[in-house]
């Protein structure tokens, strides 16, 4: 089994209509959405199915019995996160760690359960996607996206390719993408920020080993930017493995819930058609 | 007054909504106000590209996490039965400590019963504080392979001043930086795009509004003049206010593209931004 990632460094460069569209392309039966903080990519890939959904639980969040608690003050001291004040834990601020609890003399304050998201999983006769999404502002999103990929890999066994839509940044929802992935698809825009991001998504997948791959969405927007991405690639030598024109029609599909691919004649659909062919031959079929 | 710009996600236009706000307060503040612009996207600061700040002041942000004594340690296991991160392991008479994942709770080092753990700190990433134009800009900037922009956030935020504008420039999403980043603030200002992926990511921070209860508003970006919006459409069913639309253009796709601040290069685009400052202004005193 190959896994393929797809990451941005940053949200609205194109990843999720690259994503559908490689989906479709390559027949994908396996694939999920680990951007769990904003998932879009049911919205194109569901084809109305119904998920099962299910609580995710991710760190327990600490409880204060009143009627127990002699306001000594200590567990709102030895707290590293602020969360207590006035003999009340934050919900948004508890971490889970479980000091107050353990620093108690009371025995008032308890460690309870707390659903921080929903796994949601569409599952056919022949196609698995799984996604999430995390409970605002709630935290744990990092073991959410370890989630989401190990209730995929578990119906996925049979599958000679996952499809992975990423997640944005470089803290630990990406590193929990990134790890178990065989190859890494960076989508970047030629814009000052997009290059930036593109370079520190690098570093970060290099920190753990993982292949990595470029491409370029809305190429022609900004030649000279086009350019120097490439030069940047060259230079390191991450393989640039292709360019995609900007056009209007992804909004339109967006729009439509739609994956680009539906739009065959567009240059954008036939662009990310030689893309997804150039890294099919060349990285995923197995030599 | 403390502004936030957020959206439901990356992409919309909110580090170029935040940079040309605060770029709009620079010349409507009068001499003894502030101008602020505060980037906490720590793991994506994208402000600094276009503001360009000179004099730049750096200043590592360091967390706290554990260091063992082995002289000390018995093996008795309480920490790393103790630590609900998995940050800790003794493995053949070794205590091991996997920084990375260590959330800085102290717990370990308070409840080892030899005393055999101490603090030290580490740096997980870098505040820096510089100046472009009028405009004092702060950038966190979280190391790549770290998890948690959270510490570097709490020490940026207590840094802005009172008065003036301050403009903070959230990360993305709904995460824990994005609670951080917003808790002390007067407005929240959401930007979002005309399509039906930018109506699911607003619905989503809608949610995390309701429950918060901040007062907060909308600017539509990248609004195309004879094309349906549905992001629009759905400020409207659930009456929140619409500060501000601002046109697609291609103007502002070149500017963005070259890191130039569209305020500080063109006339129409000051007046716009200075109307949606004076609207926010007076919607955070309502
Ligand atoms: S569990 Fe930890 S983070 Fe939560 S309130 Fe207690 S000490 Fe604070
Ligand atoms: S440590 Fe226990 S008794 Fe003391 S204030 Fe906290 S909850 Fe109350
Ligand atoms: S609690 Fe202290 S003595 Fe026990 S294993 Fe940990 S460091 Fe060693
Ligand atoms: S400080 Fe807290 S999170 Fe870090 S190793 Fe110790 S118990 Fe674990």
């Amino acid at each position: 089994m190959k896994q393929l990632l797809i990451l941005s460094g940053k949200g609205g460069t194109g990843k999720t209509t690259v994503a559908s569209a490689f989906i479709k392309l390559s027949n994908c039966k396996s694939f999920a959405d680990c951007d769990v903080d904003a998932p879009n990519l049911h919205l194109v890939m569901s084809e109305n199915m119904e998920p099962v959904i299910n609580d995710f639980y991710g760190f327990q969040k600490a409880f204060i019995d009143n009627s127990k608690c002699i306001n000594c003050g200590l567990c709102e001291e030895n707290c590293h996160f602020g969360a207590i004040r006035n003999f009340e834990v934050s919900v948004y601020e508890c971490e889970g760690c479980g000091v107050c609890c353990e620093i108690c003399p009371q025995n008032a304050v308890s460690m309870t359960e707390y659903a921080s998201g929903s796994l949601k999983l569409y599952k056919s006769q022949n196609k698995v996607f799984s996604t999430a999404k995390l409970k605002m502002g709630s935290g744990a999103s990092g073991k959410l996206v370890t989630a989401v990929k190990k209730q995929l890999l578990k119906e996925a066994h049979n599958s000679e390719l996952v499809i992975i839509d990423g997640s944005p940044g470089i803290g630990c929802p990406v590193i929990a993408s990134i790890s178990g992935a065989n190859l890494v698809l960076i989508v970047t825009e030629p814009t000052v920020s997009g290059i930036h991001d593109m370079k520190r998504i690098i570093k970060t997948a290099k920190q753990f080993g993982t292949a990595c791959i470029v491409c370029i969405n809305k190429f022609d927007v900004e030649m000279d930017n086009t350019k120097k991405i490439e030069a940047y690639c060259n230079e390191i030598q991450i393989p640039v493995v292709g360019r995609i024109p900007f056009d209007n029609t992804v909004i339109k599909a967006v729009n439509n819930f739609k994956s680009i691919d539906e739009y065959q004649d567009s240059k954008a659909a036939k662009a990310i058609k030689t893309i997804w062919n150039t890294i099919y031959e060349n990285y995923l079929l197995s030599k | 007054m403390k502004i936030a710009v957020l959206s439901g996600k990356g992409g919309t236009g909110k580090t170029f909504v935040s940079v040309n706000l605060a770029c709009a307060a620079e010349s409507a503040a009068q001499s003894n106000l502030n101008s602020v612009y505060v980037d906490c996207d720590v793991e994506e600061p994208n402000g600094n590209l276009f503001l360009k700040p000179t004099n730049i002041k750096k200043s590592g942000v360091n967390v706290t996490v554990p260091v063992v004594d082995n002289t000390k340690c018995t093996g008795c296991r309480k920490c790393s039965d103790f630590c609900k991160y998995n940050a800790l392991a003794y493995v053949k008479d070794r205590l091991l400590i996997f920084n990375e994942v260590c959330h800085s709770c102290g717990g370990c080092i308070i409840f080892c019963p030899q005393k055999a753990l101490k603090e030290r700190q580490r740096e997980i990433g870098v505040i820096e504080e510089g100046i472009s134009g009028k405009t004092t800009v702060f950038s966190g900037n979280l190391n790549t392979g770290e998890v948690s922009g959270v510490p570097i956030i709490k020490e940026l935020l207590p840094k802005l001043p009172d008065n003036g504008s301050v403009i903070i420039d959230c990360p993305p999403g709904s995460a824990c930086t994005v609670m951080e980043s917003i808790r002390q603030v007067d407005y929240c200002l959401l930007v979002a795009e005309p399509t039906l992926f930018g109506v699911h990511n607003l619905s989503m921070v809608y949610e995390l509004f309701k429950l918060l209860k901040k007062p907060f508003g909308v600017v539509l970006n990248k609004c195309l003049a004879d094309e349906e919006n549905p992001s629009e459409q759905f400020c409207k069913e659930n009456r929140i206010t619409i500060i501000e639309k601002i046109p697609y253009d291609k103007e502002i796709g070149r500017l963005n593209s070259q890191g130039l601040v569209a305020v500080r290069e063109n006339g129409t685009y000051k007046e716009l931004f200075e109307r949606i400052l004076d609207k926010l202004v007076k919607e955070s005193l309502q």
